[in-house]
């Protein structure tokens, strides 16, 4: 689950981790009492979406007076912002942060996630801060610094040391840093993060150490002892579809091809859309239906296949495992029966009682087209969508 | 032969009384695995089909002798069923279930490896020997004693490429599912040592998917380390940046993590990779001729 900016600030400051000053608002009428409460002259308006690239996108603007802020808000509020991690639709803009600008020397870059190969938690800073990260460890890996954490010694001084004085941080800076990272690493065990990136962390003019934009992404699996974090989910960010299907414990993630895809297992789902492409076709979804693959469920799956336009036709691949392939096969021509499918269904069944399952399919008396084996399937339903397209 | 489990695999069960803990031991006993007991805090003393059931693992290991653990426990509890098998000294632990934490898995990590205990999963099939011992949810009726040894992230995928391996008539020394999480207790590489050291082992079947390096590492192994001949698939090729393929271990994040630079790397450790799922089987016939 992502955070917005200002959930991940106000954890930041939970934490002693020090963020500019700042006014949340969902409403342009509100501009003007957040500004005279945070004071200044000028003022650095951000839209809230779960996205980055928003500087270049126009999704974060300075306003030099009181009657551009109020613009700004009033142009950026209810609108859809797309940027290059976005799709064409972009991410609605229900949220502003107004934050006073500070004055700024340097812009580095501080971030840390769970290293797989290491199993470790790493922190990752750099002083190349501001800019793609993805880019600066590409083009010019050794500019990133690394340290992993023990996780029964924690995080230690000589990290903070070791990456403060790489970062080229003096004085009190130093001392600022270790604090910094001390929270920032507490914060990120306790609340379950997967990741947290800070782009910019700035030296302000005067020599602090100031976290201008903040990331988080929290591990779902860990949601439930966390029910504070989840209660700060914005649906309005994520896909309707795929929220849609959560709530039936499948899981769907909308692609741009045209061929529906319903699998049990997720290697084998992926492996289902890499098929089709393989034929010639395009995989419309990803579609885990799970191991047990009942005639709701199945139904509700048809349902959120279908609620996509694009979908000219349904490829259903099913592993028989220790469930049987016959009551699968009665759960499909149910679930074809209720939702009342127009486009084309082709059905693969391996396994326990392939073979019953495929006739009770084949003497259905509904248009479901059989298939035995992964090749014969995906040539199948790609000829079909070519014939009904 | 086979690697890490066979017929005198003694087995016990974690979340025995359970519903999936019922049915995946009724299923493992009917297979022939030498389950001997299992774990239910609160029911120690009672009989669960047919066999004891303990309080704790460390009871279990003192009357059955147990060498090999299964937890079907929920997720929130997994942490500590770990734990306590690794405690009751258990050499092999095997963990189906899905959705654990990560951080826990990291912390889990640490202490099964320096009590050199080995855990398979979590969030994966199991292990099973043909026709010898079954830990775990796969069908058995697909597998068959045989040459290739199977080591995958996936578990319905895995049954693909165990179905195919069969129907050629190679058959499986050992399937080992080493599940779709980010931080998995065994790794491929574990699995490649253990195979090239294993005698009926001919040839090894690896099926991987998008996401972290594991891949890219069982490819620098293989080329150093690893005589028998390998073939691989890697799901994913279509899979969209940044987006969870239902397993929590399968996403792309900062272009790192595609199909195309595992193939890449295993191609160039001179692995024979296939790029179709229907044309695993058809890709062992080429190298392991009769």
């Amino acid at each position: 689950m992502n955070l917005h900016e200002y959930q991940a600030k106000a954890l930041f400051g939970d934490f002693g981790v020090e963020v500019p000053a700042g006014r949340v608002i969902d409403d342009a009428a509100t501009v003007t009492h957040a500004l005279s409460e945070l004071g200044g002259e000028r003022w650095v308006i951000k839209a809230q979406v779960h996205a980055g690239g928003r500087g270049k996108s126009g999704g974060v603007k300075l306003a030099g007076n009181k009657t551009e802020a109020l613009d700004t808000v009033s142009a950026m509020l209810g609108t859809r912002l797309v940027t290059y991690q976005t799709d064409d639709r972009g991410q609605p803009v229900n949220q502003v942060l107004i934050e006073q600008p500070c004055e700024i020397a340097r812009e580095l870059y501080l971030g840390a996630v769970v290293d797989r190969a290491l199993r470790r938690v790493v922190v990752m800073a750099s002083t190349e801060g501001g800019v793609e990260v993805e880019k600066v460890a590409a083009e010019t890996p050794e500019k990133i610094l690394r340290t992993a954490i023990d996780p029964m010694a924690g995080l230690q001084p000589y990290q903070c040391r070791q990456l403060g004085f790489g970062l080229n941080l003096e004085g009190d800076q130093l001392k600022q840093f270790t604090r910094l990272l001390t929270g920032l690493t507490r914060l990120f065990v306790e609340k379950d993060l997967s990741l947290l990136e800070i782009n910019p962390l700035v030296v302000t003019a005067d020599g602090r150490l100031l976290c201008i934009d903040a990331k988080i992404n929290i591990d779902d699996n860990a949601l439930y002892r966390h029910p504070e974090l989840e209660a700060l989910r914005d649906i309005t960010q994520e896909d309707a579809r795929e929220n849609r299907a959560k709530q039936w414990d499948l899981n769907y993630i909308a692609l741009d091809g045209d061929i529906g895809c319903m699998v049990n297992g997720a290697g084998l789902a992926m492996a289902t859309m890499d098929l089709i492409k393989l034929h010639g076709g395009n995989p419309a979804n990803f579609l885990d239906v799970g191991g047990t693959a009942t005639r709701d469920r199945v139904a509700e799956a048809f349902k959120i296949i279908l609620s996509d336009d694009n979908v000219k036709g349904v490829l259903v691949n099913i592993f028989g495992g220790i469930v049987r392939c016959d009551m699968i096969a009665e759960g499909i021509v149910g679930a074809v029966e209720e939702v009342g499918i127009q486009v084309p269904v082709v059905v693969r069944l391996e396994g326990n009682n392939a073979d019953r399952g495929l006739s009770i399919l084949a003497q259905s008396g509904l248009a479901i087209i059989t298939a035995k084996g992964l090749k014969e399937a995906a040539e199948k339903v790609v000829a079909a969508v070519r014939t009904s397209g | 032969m086979s690697v890490l489990v066979d017929k005198d695999t003694r087995v016990i069960c974690q979340g025995f009384t359970g519903k999936q803990g019922t049915f995946h031991s009724e299923q493992a006993i009917a297979y022939g695995t030498r389950m001997v007991g299992g774990i239910t805090p609160g029911k120690g003393g009672q009989t669960h089909l047919e066999l004891p059931v303990f309080n704790t693992v460390r009871d279990a290991v003192h009357e059955t002798a147990a060498d090999a653990s299964v937890i079907y426990v929920p997720a929130p509890f997994c942490k500590d069923a770990i734990l306590e098998a690794v405690d009751g000294g258990i050499k092999l632990i095997v963990c189906i279930t899905e959705g654990i934490p990560t951080l826990d898995m990291l912390e889990v990590n640490n202490i099964v490896r320096q009590a050199g205990v080995r855990l398979i999963g979590p969030n994966c099939p199991g292990i099973i020997t043909p026709g010898a011992c079954k830990i775990g949810i796969m069908p058995g009726a697909i597998h068959m004693p045989g040459s290739v040894g199977v080591v995958s992230r996936s578990g319905t995928l895995t049954y693909e490429a165990v179905k195919q391996s069969t129907d050629l008539g190679f058959g499986q020394s050992t399937c080992i599912g080493i599940g779709g999480d980010p931080l998995p207790g065994t790794t491929f590489v574990d699995c490649l040592e253990l195979f090239e050291q294993d005698p009926q082992t001919r040839a090894i079947l690896m099926v991987g998917e998008i996401g972290g390096s594991a891949e890219e590492e069982a490819a620098e192994f293989i080329k150093h380390h690893v005589t028998k001949p390998v073939v691989a698939y890697i799901a994913g090729v279509t899979a969209p940046k940044g987006k969870r393929m239902g397993h929590a271990g399968a996403i792309i994040t900062g272009g790192k993590g595609t199909a195309a630079e595992k193939y890449a790397a295993l191609e160039n450790a001179g692995v024979t990779t296939v790029k179709s799922p229907a044309e695993m089987g058809n890709a062992l016939k080429d190298i392991l001729p009769g």
